[in-house]
């Protein structure tokens, strides 16, 4: 077993991780059947599928004698924008009551998606003049 | 004297270095010549961008910081296979989402937004919301028999390093 051998099996095997991971997050995706347990799968893909895929890129780069580094940026460039887009969808999927009500803060008002002029009276709704 | 003319020239010496980094990552060699211009680019950067951060964290401990991420890293792996089980083996009807309210120690903007960054990137959770001043964090649980067992694991596990991190 060479060194070459070794690295082409843990490039498939990655490979092989990856794609694993994003098709549960495909099928999770499918499954459920409401906007917030939705929202868990994608998470998932972002983190390990894609990871290990990277991975696969980055062993594969070093087998083949062009070692590369660009990969562990892409990791962790989507390491900190995955969570954000995350948080936004959850953030529309409150402000359009698409989901259950959640339980109201202990210590503050209300949660800061859901305080709104609208619904502190300030401004009346534009729906009811139409 | 010193002090003040490098807090001048460096307002995030983190950022400095960060920035140093990403530019011999992007350049995929390591030289003296890149690395220099590296750390050119990591003083002129936020020196140029100064006007936009004006806070900076009172304390930020990087050994405690790095040993942190090792630590989400391997509880993201556990938790993805945990949830891909969930996804594969828990039929729809059986599934039992809950929101959960993490009440905040936690006072730092940077450091509220690294835990609620650590929530969601760990599977089965997705942090939603910070209540309207700030004392509060929404999160939503993909499956659990026990939310109050998620919540105290959150805030023993994540929040109280976070807290030696800025403290």
């Amino acid at each position: 077993m060479s060194l070459e051998i070794i690295g082409t099996y843990a490039t498939a095997l990655f490979l092989l991780i990856g794609s694993g991971f994003a098709l549960v997050g495909v099928l999770g995706l499918l499954k459920f059947n409401d906007s917030m347990t939705r929202l868990h799968a994608p998470t998932k893909v972002g983190t390990v599928g894609i990871g290990a895929l990277l991975l696969a890129s980055m062993t594969y780069s070093y087998v083949s004698g062009a070692p590369s580094m660009h990969e562990l940026l892409i990791m962790a460039f989507l390491f900190v924008t995955a969570p954000i887009s995350a948080n936004f969808i959850a953030k529309v999927n409150l402000h359009q009551r698409a989901c259950d009500t959640p339980p109201a803060p202990p210590r503050d008002d209300t949660w800061s998606t859901l305080k709104s002029p609208e619904a502190e009276g300030d401004i009346p709704s534009g729906n009811e003049g139409s | 004297m010193l002090g003040r003319a490098l807090r001048w020239l460096m307002p995030h010496p983190f950022l400095t270095l960060l920035l140093a980094v990403v530019w011999l990552l992007l350049q995929n060699e390591i030289s003296a010549g890149m690395a220099v211009f590296g750390v050119i680019l990591g003083v002129l950067i936020p020196w140029g961008t100064a006007a936009w951060w004006p806070d900076t964290p009172h304390r930020f401990r990087l050994f405690k910081m790095i040993r942190y991420s090792l630590l989400v890293m391997w509880d993201i792996m556990v938790a993805n296979v945990q949830v891909a089980w969930i996804v594969l083996t828990v039929p729809n009807a059986k599934l039992k989402p809950a929101w959960i309210v993490i009440p905040l120690d936690l006072l730092e903007p940077e450091a509220i937004t690294l835990l609620a960054g650590t929530i969601t990137l760990t599977p089965g959770t997705v942090s939603a919301d910070l209540s309207d001043e700030g004392h509060s964090l929404l999160v939503h649980v993909l499956h659990t028999e026990d939310p109050d067992a998620v919540r105290d694991d959150i805030k023993s596990r994540y929040e109280a390093r976070l807290k030696e991190i800025f403290s």
